[in-house]
C-alpha cells in the first residue's frame, strides 16, 4: 500500500546499464504540494532516476505509484497521463517553431492546427497570468533567450495539465536574476498545490528553494531530510561520503609584473558576426583574473583566442613580447612554447582524446618536450608513462593506470588529468575554462587547491567559469562579460552576486561604458 | 520561336517534370522526418520495371500503377528497417539499394521477357493515356488562352494532374494538420517529439512509406505514361534531379513544384536543341542543358541562391540519449 499523500513514491528501483548500478534500491516519497530537491554528484544517478519516472527508460525492478496508486510507466505518454511533466536540463524544443506550435505538438486536438493554436492560445495566456510565465506565444524558439525557452518547456508540461514537474539541472544555463525568476515561479506552481521535483548539484538552491531534500550517492539514496533541518555542510558530506571544504582556503595574492596585457580584442565567427567586440584587460603574475559571464557571450572566444585555437584582432602581450593573433605563431603550440598552459573549457572535444589512453593524453600538446624524446628519430613512451604516472600521484587521479582509456575515468579523473598536464608544466599563464563542469565536490576542491598553489608559485591566472560561485571564491579580481564586451571589473571582497548578476544581463553600474 | 513552338516545349515541360515533380515530394516527406533518401532513383526504377511488368500482363495501367507503388514500397520498407529500425547510415543505406535496383530490374525483366532488359511494349489500357480536358475542343480557336488550354493544360494522363494536385494536397498536409506538424517536428529536433509521447519510428516509417507511394506513381509514370513500357536505367537519373530540386526548394511543397517545372523545362529545351540554337544565335551542346539542374543545386548549395538549410535532424538516427 501506498500513501496518497504523496504524489510520487518510488518503492526499490533498480536500474543498471551494462555492468553499471545507475541506481539500487531506491525508495522515495514526495509529499504532494511540496517542491522536493533531489541531490548528488555527477553520476550519482538522479537524471537516471528522474528518467524513469518520465517513462525515458525502464527500471530492471521496483514499484512508481503517483498519488497512491501503482501506476507503471513504460513511455512518456504514460508519464503524462499521470500527470507527470519533465523539463530536461537539455530543451526539447523545435528551434524553427513559435512558442505555441511547441506547446501543442503532441498535445494536439483533432487532426487540424487551427482548433489547437486556437485553444493553445488563450491557455498560454491563462498560464502567464498566473504564473509570471510570460512568452511570446507566436515568437520563434531560436529567437529567445535560453531563460524564455525554458518558460517555454514549462508552459509544455502545465498545458499537458502536469500536477508533478521535473526539473533538471534548471538554473546551468540562467544569469542569477533568470533563477529567482525561475524560483519565483515554482513556488507559485506549489502554492497552487502542484508537486515540484528539483534536480541540482547546486547546495545553494537547494537551500533556497526545497521543502525537503533527498541525496543520492553513487546510485543509492543516501538520506531524505527537511530542508530546515540540514545545511550546506551536511549536505555535502551526505553527497561526497566525507568532510568537504566547501569555502576555499586562500591567502591574499601578491600581484607581480603585468604577464599578460590584452588591447582591443575583436573576434568574428564563420558567419562574420562579432563576438568580441574589443575587450581589453591584464593579468599580473600571482593573480587570478575571473571571467564571469551567462554562457555564449565571448568567454569563449578570449580563451580560444589566447590558446591559438582561433584568430583575432587586437594587440596581446605576454610579458612586454607581442602574441600573434594571426598567421604564423597564432596557433597552440607556439602558445605552449610562450608559456601559456590552456586547460580547454569542453574536455571531451578539446583536452582529451577519449578513446587514446591517458598517457598519451599527458603527451597531448607537448609532444616536443625534450624529457619525452629518446633520441632525434623516436619518442620514449615510456618515459611519457612514468611521468604520467608521477602526474596522476601528484593529483590523485583515480585509478592510477596510464594505460586506461580516457573515457574509462570519470568527469572528475578525466578533469584531473587535464588540469595535471597543463599544471605541471609550470605555466607563466594558465588558462582554465570551467574547471569543474561536471566534476564533483571532492575533486573539485582538490581542483581549485591547485590553482590556488599554481598562483602562489607565481603564475597568472585566467579563470573562465559559468559558476558564480567559483568565480567569486577563486578570482582576486572579477571582469563581468557580456555580449562580447567586458561590463566591468569587480573585487570580490566587496561586490556581490547581485551586482554581477545584474551586470552578466547586461546592466551597467555605477556609469561605468560598456 | 514561335508561339506554337513554345507551346510544344511547355506541354512536353509538363509531362517531363511530372515524374521530378511526384519523387521530389515523395523525397520531401522522407526528408522532412529526418531521414534522407538518396533512393529515390532506385525506387523509381523498381516501380517503372514492376508497373510496365504488370501492366503488360493485365493490360491494365492501373494494376500496373499498384504493382508499381508495391515494389516501391518494398525498397522504401527496407531503407526504413535499415535506417530507423537499425540506424544505420541513410546514405550509404540509399546508395546501396539504387544499385541493387538498377542490377535486379534488368535482371528480372531479361528472366521474364527475354527482350534485352526491357518489358513488351505497351498499348491501349495498358498505358496512361491522354485525357482531354472540358471544352478543351471549344475553346482550342480561340487565340493564346484558347490554344494554351488545349494545347499545354489539356491531353495529359491522370497521374500529370495528381501530381500537382499531391503538391496542394501536400502543403495542406505539411501546414495545417496535425500529423504535418508533427513531421516537421521530428525532422528538426526528434528529442521534442518523443519527450512528448510520440512516436519517432512510427513517424519516420510513416513518412518513407509516403515516400514509397509517391516514388512508385512516379515509376508507373514513366512506364506506363511518358513511355511505353519499361527500359534498362529508364529513370536516367531523375531521381537525383528530384533531390536537387528538393534542396533547390528547400524542401517546401510549393517551391518544389516551381523548381520541377524549371527542371523540366530544361529537360524539354534539351529535346529540342535546334530551338535553343534559333534563340540564342549559337550551338549549345544538348549534355550542357542536361546539365543545368545540378549547375543550378550547386549554386544554391554554395549559398548564391538564398540558403538552404536542411531539416536540422536529417541523416540522424534518433538515439535516446541521457
Amino acid at each position: 500500500m501506498a500513501d496518497a499523500a504523496f504524489a510520487i513514491e518510488l518503492k526499490g528501483i533498480s536500474k543498471a546499464f551494462g555492468p553499471v548500478q545507475a541506481n539500487k534500491d531506491i525508495n522515495i516519497a514526495v509529499p504532494k504540494g511540496t517542491i522536493h530537491g533531489i541531490i548528488g554528484e555527477n553520476g550519482a544517478g538522479k537524471s537516471t532516476l528522474m528518467s524513469i519516472l518520465y517513462g525515458f527508460y525502464k527500471a530492471d525492478s521496483g514499484q512508481i505509484f503517483v498519488n497512491g496508486q501503482l501506476t507503471p510507466i513504460p513511455d512518456s505518454q504514460s508519464a503524462i497521463r499521470a500527470g507527470i511533466g519533465m523539463v530536461f536540463q537539455h530543451f526539447k524544443l523545435v528551434q524553427n517553431f513559435t512558442v505555441l506550435e511547441n506547446v501543442i505538438l503532441g498535445a494536439e486536438e483533432g487532426q487540424m492546427l487551427n482548433t489547437s493554436l486556437a485553444k493553445a492560445r488563450s491557455e498560454l495566456e491563462r498560464l502567464a497570468r498566473d504564473y509570471e510565465l510570460d512568452v511570446d506565444p507566436d515568437a520563434l524558439i531560436e529567437d529567445l533567450s535560453v531563460g524564455h525557452q525554458q518558460r517555454v518547456e514549462i508552459l509544455k508540461a502545465l498545458y499537458r495539465q502536469a500536477e508533478i514537474l521535473i526539473l533538471d539541472e534548471p538554473t546551468g544555463v540562467l544569469t542569477p536574476d533568470e533563477a529567482d525568476h525561475l524560483f519565483r515561479i515554482l513556488k507559485g506552481l506549489k502554492d497552487q498545490g502542484k508537486t515540484v521535483i528539483l534536480i541540482t548539484h547546486k547546495l545553494r538552491e537547494i537551500m533556497e528553494a526545497t521543502d525537503n531534500v533527498s541525496v543520492m550517492r553513487r546510485g543509492t539514496m543516501v538520506a531524505t531530510v527537511k530542508t530546515a533541518e540540514t545545511s550546506p555542510e551536511q549536505l555535502a558530506e551526505l553527497m561526497v561520503g566525507r568532510k568537504v571544504l566547501l569555502e576555499v582556503d586562500k591567502g591574499v595574492a601578491k600581484p607581480g609584473e603585468v604577464v599578460l596585457k590584452v588591447e582591443d580584442l575583436r573576434v568574428r565567427d564563420e558567419h562574420k558576426v562579432e563576438r568580441l567586440k574589443g575587450v581589453s584587460f591584464e593579468i599580473r603574475a600571482g593573480e587570478i583574473l575571473g571571467i564571469a559571464g551567462v554562457a555564449g557571450n565571448g568567454q569563449t572566444e578570449v580563451l580560444e583566442t589566447l590558446g591559438g585555437m582561433i584568430r583575432a584582432t587586437g594587440k596581446v602581450t605576454m610579458k612586454g613580447q607581442p602574441l600573434p593573433l594571426q598567421g604564423k605563431g597564432a596557433d597552440g603550440q607556439s602558445r605552449r612554447e610562450a608559456g601559456i598552459a590552456h586547460v580547454p573549457e569542453d574536455r571531451h572535444h578539446h583536452g582529451l582524446i577519449l578513446d587514446f589512453t591517458a598517457w598519451e593524453n599527458v603527451a597531448f600538446g607537448y609532444f616536443n618536450d625534450p624529457q619525452y624524446q629518446k633520441n632525434a628519430l623516436f619518442m620514449d613512451n615510456d618515459a611519457i608513462r612514468a611521468d604520467t604516472e608521477k602526474k596522476m600521484a601528484t593529483f590523485d587521479v583515480r585509478p592510477p593506470i596510464p594505460t586506461l582509456a580516457a573515457k574509462s575515468f570519470s568527469g572528475g579523473n578525466q578533469q584531473k588529468i587535464v588540469v595535471a598536464r597543463e599544471i605541471e608544466q609550470n605555466p607563466a599563464l594558465l588558462l582554465i575554462g570551467q574547471p569543474t563542469r561536471g566534476v564533483d565536490i571532492g575533486a573539485i576542491e582538490f581542483i581549485h587547491k591547485q590553482i590556488i598553489a599554481l598562483r602562489d608559485a607565481g603564475a597568472a591566472i585566467l579563470l573562465v567559469s559559468v559558476e558564480l560561485d567559483e568565480i567569486m571564491s577563486l578570482s582576486d579580481r572579477i571582469a563581468v562579460m557580456f555580449d562580447g564586451k567586458i561590463m566591468g571589473f569587480r573585487d570580490p571582497e566587496t561586490t556581490n552576486e547581485r551586482e554581477l548578476g545584474l551586470m552578466m544581463a547586461g546592466v551597467t553600474g555605477k556609469g561605468e561604458a560598456a | 520561336m514561335d508561339y506554337a513552338t513554345l507551346l510544344q516545349i511547355l506541354d512536353s515541360t509538363l509531362r517531363l517534370a511530372t515524374p521530378l515533380l511526384l519523387a521530389c515530394i515523395a523525397g520531401l516527406y522522407s526528408e522532412r522526418s529526418g531521414v534522407f533518401d538518396i533512393g529515390l532513383e532506385g525506387k523509381m526504377l523498381v516501380a517503372a520495371m514492376c508497373a510496365g511488368a504488370v501492366a503488360f500482363y493485365t493490360g491494365s495501367a492501373w494494376i500496373g500503377a499498384l504493382a508499381g507503388i508495391a515494389g516501391s514500397l518494398l525498397f522504401a520498407a527496407i531503407h526504413g528497417v535499415t535506417s530507423i529500425t537499425f540506424r544505420g547510415n541513410q546514405l550509404i543505406a540509399g546508395v546501396a539499394l539504387n544499385f541493387l535496383a538498377s542490377g535486379m530490374t534488368v535482371l528480372v525483366a531479361q528472366s521474364f521477357f527475354g527482350q534485352g532488359g526491357r518489358t513488351p511494349p505497351l498499348e491501349g489500357a495498358a498505358r496512361f493515356n491522354p485525357i482531354h480536358l472540358p471544352f478543351a475542343e471549344a475553346v482550342k480557336d480561340v487565340p493564346i488562352i484558347g490554344t494554351f488550354y488545349h494545347e499545354v493544360i489539356s491531353g495529359h494522363s491522370i497521374l500529370v494532374y495528381a501530381a500537382f494536385g499531391i503538391v496542394a494536397l501536400t502543403w495542406w498536409v505539411l501546414y495545417r494538420t496535425r500529423y504535418g506538424l508533427r513531421l516537421r517536428a521530428v525532422g528538426e529536433n526528434p528529442a521534442a517529439v518523443d519527450t512528448a509521447g510520440v512516436s519517432v519510428k512510427g513517424l519516420r516509417f510513416s513518412a518513407v512509406m509516403i515516400t514509397g507511394i509517391l516514388c512508385g506513381l512516379a515509376g508507373a509514370y514513366m512506364a506506363t505514361a511518358l513511355q511505353a513500357g519499361f527500359g534498362k536505367e529508364m529513370t536516367a537519373g531523375r531521381g537525383y534531379i528530384a533531390l536537387a530540386a528538393l534542396i533547390f526548394a528547400k524542401w517546401r511543397p510549393v517551391a518544389a513544384m516551381y523548381a520541377c517545372l524549371l527542371f523540366g523545362f530544361f529537360q524539354a529545351l534539351a529535346l529540342r536543341p535546334d530551338v535553343v540554337e534559333a534563340v540564342v544565335q549559337f550551338k549549345v551542346p544538348v549534355p550542357f542543358l542536361d546539365a543545368l539542374p545540378y549547375v543550378l543545386t550547386v549554386l544554391v548549395l554554395a549559398g548564391f541562391v538564398g540558403k538552404a538549410i536542411p531539416p536540422r535532424a536529417g541523416g540522424e538516427p534518433y538515439v535516446k540519449e541521457r
